[in-house]
């Protein structure tokens, strides 16, 4: 097998991601439903019934199985560093066709698609460098639904945290159903522009009801996870209760003059997935 | 007991739903986005006869994954497609084809609501994402019509299914619209928690 256990493992990733929704997900899906009203209830329990059988058939939960997204965490010692952007390209044909995913990558000036999911720039791949010799690998498949619900302010420092709020409760209401609500509000605050999205994209990889680890980051996110259910929004954006299954921010220090704010929505179906190397060269998908 | 309506519908059961209701539906449905939608009108201004009636059948904003095994049509994935695209079609499309059941999501403008109330037809909302439950509901694809000229997510798949669903009635045929009265709430939601924040500001 191309790549050994190291391909074989990315290529389940792939696979796993579009067809089983995390448990995290799937318990704060049904604690919604539990709670909600009854149109809301009935999008729900719907959602919830096509999770079901996506997992059992081994079928994509969504006809949009996303843009391939991959944040690697590796060690600059890592044995497999020159080999790991062709085995995730690799893993993503070979998922595509057995899947199979729908092929999502256009490119924008002929309009042709390679139909395998790759090509320029994508699969997408974030690096961290690190230390020693491990790695760790995020898999983020993101539907375009949502991902057209995203949203860079860059606000002046003058309107502060309350004006950061302000814009992220604002801009989720006014998104409605279209990004497929109940969903998971990513928002990345200060650095410049490109890193408030970037870490707005990265604070998804966290599981939900994990709050940040700087209290006032995590009242925050408390904060906006209360108020933007108050909205009213609801599942698929029908009005109800739940709009959010969860708010995360991350943060960066910003420049005196500017607060960016970098919202990331991703949908109901926040499919995440993670392969761990360790230093004996040990791999496990979870 | 899931309320299940049967194609060809009638003006009269229409007209009995009311926005927040959930119905299933049994018969067959036709396929259709942007492109579809224009081909169809096209075809009806120019006098062409169709290959099918859209007024037996119920309309479903979509553009499945479907796979040819031996010959056969399988639906793998048939979740809906933003219906706000097909508002510059629908009313003349309901006008001229008086189709009753309308199946999409996210919701239609002004124009639509007022088309189906002139013919008697309802908007209904299915889950998106759903594209798995929906391809259940599937039994069998007995004809496509534009494959070659469309492409398999463009082109007009007639679907027979069982009970597929659930449908929310989000827009009925008495002017009544969820998503204008949801639009309304959060207006209100919105301006008290903008009070409550610069009370606390």
């Amino acid at each position: 097998m191309k790549y050994g256990d190291l391909g074989e493992a990315l290529f389940e990733a792939v696979k796993q991601a579009a067809t089983e929704l995390p448990d995290d997900v799937v318990a704060a899906l049904e604690r919604a439903r539990d709670a909600e009203d009854p149109v809301g209830r009935v999008q729900l329990e719907a959602i919830l019934q096509n999770v079901e059988i996506a997992r059992r058939e081994g079928a994509a939960m969504c006809q949009d199985t996303g843009i391939q997204t991959f944040v690697v965490f590796v060690g600059s010692e890592f044995a497999h560093l020159g080999v790991l952007r062709e085995a995730i390209v690799d893993a993503v044909r070979r998922a595509t066709a057995a899947v199979p995913l729908r092929p999502n990558t256009v490119d924008p000036f002929t309009g042709r698609n390679p139909g395998d999911n790759t090509g320029r720039f994508v699969p997408y791949i974030v690096w961290e460098i690190e230390k020693g010799n491990e790695c760790r690998i995020h898999l983020l498949p993101k539907g375009g639904g949502s991902e057209n619900c995203c949203a860079l302010r860059m606000l002046p420092p003058g309107a502060g945290l309350a004006g950061v709020e302000r814009f992220v409760i604002d801009h989720v209401a006014a998104c409605e159903g279209k990004p497929c609500p109940p969903g998971v509000i990513g928002v990345g605050i200060g650095g410049g522009a490109d890193l408030a999205l970037k870490l707005a994209k990265l604070s998804l990889l966290r599981p939900l009801g994990e709050r940040h680890s700087e209290p006032a980051a995590a009242r925050m996110e408390e904060r906006l996870l209360q108020r933007i259910n108050e909205t009213g929004v609801g599942p698929m954006g029908l009005g109800g209760r739940t709009t959010a299954l969860d708010v995360h921010v991350e943060f960066a220090h910003r420049h005196p003059a500017s607060l960016p704010v970098g919202i990331v929505y991703q949908c109901w179906a926040d499919r995440r997935k993670v392969v761990r190397v360790d230093a004996a060269g040990r791999v496990e998908v979870s | 007991m899931n309320k299940v309506l049967r194609t060809p519908l009638s003006e009269a059961e229409i007209r009995d739903l009311r926005v927040g209701e959930t119905i299933y539906v049994t018969g067959e449905l036709f396929t259709a986005r942007d492109e579809a939608h224009r081909v169809l009108l096209d075809a009806a201004h120019g006098g062409e006869r169709l290959p099918f009636r859209p007024q037996d059948l119920a309309l479903f904003h979509c553009g499945p994954v479907v796979e040819s095994r031996d010959g056969v049509w399988r639906v793998t994935s048939a979740g809906p497609t933003t219906s706000a695209r097909m508002e510059m079609f629908e009313a003349d499309f309901l006008d001229t084809y008086s189709t009753r059941l309308v199946i999409g999501k996210g919701g239609m403008g002004k124009k639509t609501l007022e088309a189906l109330g002139r013919v008697g037809a309802v908007y209904t909302h299915f889950t998106g994402g759903a594209g798995a439950l929906a391809a259940r509901a599937i039994r069998r694809v007995p004809a496509v019509y534009w494959l070659e000229e469309l492409g398999m997510p463009e082109a007009v798949w007639i679907l027979e299914v069982e009970a597929f669903g659930p449908l929310t009635v989000t827009m009925d045929s008495h002017g009544g619209s969820l998503h204008e009265v949801v639009a309304a709430r959060v207006e209100a939601n919105l301006t008290a928690i903008r009070a409550e924040m610069s009370r606390e500001a």
